[in-house]
């Protein structure tokens, strides 16, 4: 292999509140780093009073995403190479969402949505019932795992124009959560889960454009679970299901 | 939006599918036959048929549309979800009274 040539590679990053500005580095350039490893070696060798926020480094827990030269990303996973442009790199927090400081965005309306869709389990048995036996072959079951590998990164929240347009949409995560128990044959919470993403800021105000599609870094499309719910939610007001 | 809008809104999209078609035919056919102003109300005056397809367009195109620009006026224009809803009404107040009115004066003699 070649020696890397001694290249840098010039970093805006947001610094402070939403009142807050970019601010330039000037930062080596290492084989296969990632957006992250940016932001740890200002945070290391440039001024330790930058605030990020990560955990796990490989793509698991979903903390790391940021907006990367305009387009929201897991950083952990993101190579320096595929996003640079023309040298430069601009990393902000994620958009759609508060700024607590620098590039750590207050992840709270994310999850309060959550909550709104009613995505959450609600068990049908007790532990004193025998283990539900599920057969991974049902057609259930295979549209849930479709869209179950969510890690909660925000990236599709911060990528939709909806979300961004209109305060009270749930966003493509909460709703594909909310999916993905609709299709739990376990689950007991059908319908007021389904009454709650009917009503006002739920899944009928997507306009199915699938940015969360392109740029979810789980290769999920929230586009099909919400088109999912518009059809159970409109036979279950036909038939006049909803609360 | 919500379930019961967004169904208001399909419905009457589906609704205004075979009406469009219909209307865009009159259209062609009128303007071939080379159909004068006195014709074509000499045919449409007193018709109930006439009178029931363009009121039921009025309709659905008036319910279509204020559901419509409910939707835009929150996520272009920034609006509350109540302002919104007066806007609906008021578009929708506003395409019923010129639409029924516009078919009163093809149908009524
Ligand atoms: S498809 Fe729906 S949820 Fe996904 S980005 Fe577009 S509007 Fe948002
Ligand atoms: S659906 Fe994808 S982009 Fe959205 S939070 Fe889950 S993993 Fe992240
Ligand atoms: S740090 Fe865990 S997903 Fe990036």
């Amino acid at each position: 292999m070649t020696p890397e040539v001694a290249e840098t590679v010039e970093v805006s990053l947001w610094r402070g509140r939403e009142d807050g500005r970019y601010q330039t580095f000037t930062v080596p350039l290492r084989q296969s780093q990632t957006v992250l490893d940016i932001v740890t070696w200002v945070q290391r060798h440039a001024d330790p009073t930058l605030s990020y926020r990560f955990a796990c480094r490989v793509g698991v827990c979903g903390s790391c995403a940021m907006t990367v030269n305009g387009k929201p990303r897991w950083t952990c996973r993101t190579h320096v190479s595929k996003v640079v442009d023309d040298g430069k790199l601009e990393i902000g927090p994620l958009a759609n969402l508060p700024v607590i400081k620098d590039l750590t965005a207050d992840m709270a309306p994310f999850f309060e949505k959550w909550q709104k869709a009613e995505g959450r389990f609600v068990p049908s048995q007790t532990r004193a019932d025998n283990l539900a036996v599920v057969s991974p072959e049902s057609a259930e079951r295979r549209t849930a795992d479709a869209a179950i590998e969510c890690i909660n990164c925000g990236v599709c929240y911060a990528a939709c124009d909806t979300v961004r347009w209109n305060d009270s949409y749930m966003g493509p995560a909460a709703l594909n959560r909310a999916w993905t128990l609709v299709n739990d044959v376990r689950d007991a919470g059908n319908r007021s889960r389904l009454s709650a993403v009917a009503s006002d800021g739920g899944c009928h105000n997507c306009h199915s454009h699938q940015s969360c599609e392109q740029l979810c870094p789980a290769n999920l499309n929230p586009t099909a679970s919400i088109a999912g719910l518009k059809r159970r939610t409109m036979q279950a007001y036909i038939k006049g299901e909803l609360g | 939006m919500n379930v019961r809008l967004y169904f208001l809104q399909r419905a009457t999209a589906m609704l205004m599918v075979p009406l469009i078609i219909v209307h865009v035919v009159v259209i062609f056919y009128a303007t071939r036959r080379g159909l004068s102003a006195a014709e074509i109300l000499s045919r449409t005056r007193g018709s109930l048929g006439w009178a029931t397809y363009y009121s039921l367009f009025v309709i659905a195109a008036t319910v279509h549309a204020g559901i419509g620009v409910r939707t835009v006026s929150i996520e272009w224009g920034g609006l509350r979800p109540r302002s919104a809803d007066a806007v609906m009404w008021g578009m929708g107040f506003a395409l019923l009274v010129l639409g029924l009115r516009a078919v009163t004066a093809v149908v009524l003699a």
